[in-house]
């Protein structure tokens, strides 16, 4: 039996299908999932997601932070953002890191440029992963 | 010559409602392609919306987590937020008014009801709104409802989730504009926190070996945070897709009456040329025949 896999950012659904393993970045670190693991509700932090789905492909996606629930062998990701390693602009990315990095100097509501910041890490890491494994 | 000066007149007028027509008219069009901009986003967050409420739903299950604070309905709740998201432009017919005069009103019932009301306004016009009628603003945040993105959301809810967290309001409100379809939008109110009972009732809970990573009200603590954002980014989706709904009509009802004031305009302008080219001809004609008399 495979995994049947579905993970959605706040924004949009990334991936919906079979999957034989996923791996993923835990709050408590390294995380993979094969048929037949244990139920439960984990934090995800910053890191990728790698899905190798049934017809042998791999999916790689930075997610930052969310919520990973295995029932049954029933997946659903819940990033609180995530973007497939393909869709990944590198030089928008390093952009918005330093635009990230300025904000955070300033005053006010830190959150979301802190938010910011270990987003487009997290895009950057993924990248470059991605350009090394093609 | 008479009749010569009013057509200039004329000609002048129809040229200033021609090019006003042209701007509403790129206005409408340019407001028809962001509704369904809004409306895509609306759809795609709705998976992770569902998904949220139901781990949520699941985890208030558990018996440490039911009776957490942030789950939890106060038992005297001294002073709310409302959220109020109107627009930063005009020119959108009702759509400011109609929202405005909603949380007016959830306002003036808890005020009513002996609770202290902060007000967070999103959108230009609900702060000249607020400021002018004499009422604090909490917080304003401008320059997000034409294209909300979820950093917009985030931002705001930073905010309007720590004042409920450090308990400085006991329930949060959103008011907006509920996108029901082109035809209708309707300005509504949301109670986000404390989360309604019902919304939490019926969670399937989890099998006794269950594992959590962090524990349980750990994640909880992590989720209802999430949970106000994407609320607050879909209410921020439904009234920036409502707001442009309202726009494309406004514009497209001020396209017709340009269209109608033109065709008035010619016609008179056109009876005006008539009336001068006749006058000329007789004046021509009467001298031919004061000549030819001689």
């Amino acid at each position: 039996m495979p995994l049947s896999v579905d993970i959605v950012s706040a924004e949009r659904r990334l991936f919906q299908g079979q999957a034989t393993e996923l791996y993923a970045r835990s709050v408590d670190g390294e995380l993979g999932i094969l048929p037949g693991h244990t139920p439960m509700l984990v934090g995800l932090a910053v890191g990728p997601l790698r899905v190798r789905t049934s017809e042998g492909e791999e999916v790689l996606i930075a997610v930052h932070r969310g919520f990973l629930e295995c029932r049954d062998d029933d997946i659903n990701v819940l990033a609180d953002t995530a973007e497939l390693a393909d869709d990944i602009d590198v030089a928008r990315a390093e952009a918005a890191r330093q635009r990230a990095v300025e904000h955070l100097s300033r005053e006010g509501y830190p959150g979301a440029a802190r938010f910011a910041l270990a987003r487009a890490e997290a895009r950057l890491a993924v990248a470059e992963q991605n350009d090394a494994a093609r | 010559m008479p009749g010569a000066g009013e057509l200039r007149v004329l000609r002048r007028r129809i040229r200033s409602v021609r090019s006003t027509q042209k701007i509403t008219r790129a206005m409408e069009l340019i407001a028809a392609s962001r509704i369904s901009r809004a409306r895509q986003a609306v759809e795609a967050a709705r998976p992770y919306a569902q998904g949220i409420t139901r781990v949520i739903r699941d985890l208030a299950s558990e018996g440490a987590v039911a009776n957490h604070p942030l789950i939890r309905e106060h038992d005297d709740v001294e002073r709310v937020g409302i959220v109020v998201i109107a627009s930063d432009r005009g020119l959108a017919g009702a759509y400011n008014a109609n929202v405005l005069r909603r949380a007016e009103r959830l306002a003036k019932e808890e005020r009513d009801a002996g609770r202290g009301v902060d007000l967070y306004a999103v959108g230009r016009k609900g702060e000249s709104y607020f400021r002018y009628q004499g009422q604090a603003l909490a917080e304003v945040w401008t320059g997000v409802t034409d294209r909300p993105t979820y950093d917009d959301a985030v931002r705001i809810a930073e905010r309007v989730g720590h004042d409920y967290y450090e308990q400085r309001i006991n329930r949060l409100w959103l008011c907006f504009t509920n996108f029901r379809s082109a035809l209708t939008q309707v300005s509504t109110t949301r109670k986000v926190m404390p989360i309604d009972p019902r919304t939490l009732r019926g969670g399937q809970g989890f099998p006794p070996q269950f594992t959590f990573e962090p524990d349980p009200v750990a994640l909880i603590e992590q989720l209802i945070p999430r949970y106000v954002e994407h609320q607050l980014y879909a209410a921020l989706m439904e009234s920036s897709a409502s707001e442009h709904a309202s726009r494309q009509r406004a514009m497209k009802a001020a396209t017709d009456n340009a269209g109608d004031i033109l065709n008035g305009l010619t016609r008179e302008a056109n009876r005006a040329r008539q009336a001068a080219i006749t006058t000329e001809i007789s004046e021509i004609v009467g001298g031919a025949e004061a000549l030819s008399a001689d």
